[in-house]
């Protein structure tokens, strides 16, 4: 298996939910990318038991909001000189502005020209959800109407 | 500059003022006939509300106040296809306050934003319409002296109805409330309202189907339509519309000084045989809408009242002696 030490200088993305890596890649915008990218599928975690790897060669800033939103166990890894020199914690961002869409028809931004997509977190009983904050409406997590 | 969106705009202490100057209002209206001289409140709907449009001119000319505005979005083609934001911009150049229905949601929020003036929600879509909810406040406080400590029944379609979430949300906020949520299986409140209010402030809360059976416990009974369109089949709406009709052999367990609500226009949902008992305040509600309003636009324009206004004069006048 391939490991970190393999990474001189770059980032690693780890502990993505298995079969969702291509997903992230094209997410990320990672495929406009000069740099090398390694996509890891189905490598094993304690943790997942399954679980995917991006690593990417050199420093770029990675959106940590659209993770954080989609996933907040996933970790991030920044390595340099082959060493792990920072790791980040993601945390369900407060706010998504213009991550993702707000479906409801009867939404002010279904017809505003210029409006921002805001989103904001609110704590239920099954863990956090988002918001618009136009209406309220609740996300319903389809990744199709993530903007990009 | 403050607008008022959301219910919850207001913290418990500001709607206790904002419900006070309505009170004073109430008490001596023409005391108050002059505030908003010079003043001018723009009414921008989007979609007809007579009704609600016809309540916030009342307010502003009350307070001596001028009103300018259009009554829906196809009788003015200057509004027709502008953006929220630019149609704010330039009312913001015509008037000191606006009020603003739109069949969007989050139209009023939008138009804040970019707005010079304050900007009041009028309904916006099925989301919000809070002064609905102090128009209710005011009614519930006037008749029962606080705003805690009640036990308050909500019955008929909680699931659709925006002045039924609104009014939990703000009840909620308050020590000693009880809610008892009367309704069909298919019309019951919405889960995230349970979970993300109720739960989430540990209010207590039951639920029931038949407003007979907890009639006896209820200090106000907040009554809405079940609107048929509401129901997946015919049969469904004639087993239940009946349950949901407030009849006189209905209140015969109520308390004597219970308060009957209704955010108006009925239809058939409270019997007109209901209207006499002095227990029905729904008329008061339309009445009160004035008053709670005429204290909105105050406050937002941050206008004292009469009163208020002649101490302060006389205390400085002393200061300059
Ligand atoms: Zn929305």
């Amino acid at each position: 298996m391939l490991n970190i030490d393999s990474l001189e200088r770059g980032i690693v993305i780890d502990h993505i939910k298995a079969g969702s890596a291509m997903w992230l890649y094209q997410l990320l915008n990672l495929d406009r990318l000069e740099c090398t990218v390694a996509i890891i599928k189905n490598a094993r975690s304690n943790k997942l038991g399954k679980k995917d790897i991006i690593k990417i060669e050199g420093m770029l800033d990675i959106n940590l909001e659209i993770l954080g939103y989609i996933d907040p166990n996933i970790t991030i890894a920044i390595i340099d000189e082959g060493k792990i020199i920072e790791k980040k914690r993601l945390v369900p961002p407060e706010t998504l502005r213009n991550v993702i869409r707000c479906k409801n028809p009867r939404c002010i931004t279904s017809i505003e020209e210029g409006v921002d997509h805001i989103f904001r977190l609110t704590k239920g009983q099954n863990g956090p959800r988002y918001r618009c904050a136009y209406c309220e409406q609740e996300d319903q997590g389809q990744p199709e109407k993530l903007l990009k | 500059m403050r607008h008022l969106i959301d219910p919850l705009d207001f913290t418990v202490e500001e709607i206790e003022a904002l419900l006070d100057v309505a009170d004073e209002i109430a008490a001596d209206r023409q005391a108050f006939r002059q505030v908003c001289q010079g003043k001018t409140l723009a009414t921008l709907f989007y979609e007809a509300s007579t009704r609600t449009r016809l309540s916030f001119e009342a307010a502003m000319l009350n307070l001596g106040g001028n009103v300018l505005g259009f009554a829906t979005a196809d009788s003015s083609s200057a509004v027709k296809g502008e953006s929220v934001a630019d149609t704010i911009r330039t009312v913001s150049c015509y008037a000191d306050i606006c009020a603003m229905r739109h069949p969007k949601e989050g139209a009023p929020l939008r138009a804040s934003r970019f707005s010079r003036i304050p900007v009041i929600n009028a309904g916006d879509g099925g989301h919000q319409h809070p002064t609905q909810t102090l128009t209710d406040l005011m009614t519930i406080r006037r008749r029962r002296k606080q705003l805690g400590n009640i036990t308050i029944g909500l019955c008929g379609d909680l699931k659709f109805g925006r002045t039924v979430h609104s009014l939990i949300k703000s009840l909620a906020r308050y020590e000693g409330v009880k809610f008892i949520l009367i309704s069909p299986e298919e019309l019951r409140v919405p889960d995230y309202v349970i979970e993300e209010v109720l739960w989430d402030k540990g209010v207590p809360f039951v639920e029931a189907e038949d407003m007979e059976l907890v009639m006896d416990q209820l200090d106000i009974l907040y009554m809405t339509r079940v609107q048929k369109e509401r129901f997946f089949n015919e049969e469904d709406y004639v087993r239940l519309k009946d349950t949901y009709i407030l009849t006189p052999d209905k209140l015969a367990a109520a308390k004597p000084d219970m308060a009957i609500l209704h955010p108006l226009p009925r239809v058939n949902e409270i019997s007109i045989d209901v209207d006499q008992d002095p227990r029905a305040a729904y008329f008061e509600q339309a009445q009160n809408g004035v008053y709670v309003r005429m204290a909105l636009i105050m406050m937002l324009l941050e206008l004292a009242s009469p009163a208020a206004a002649m101490a302060k004069d006389g205390a400085s006048i002393k200061e300059g002696r």
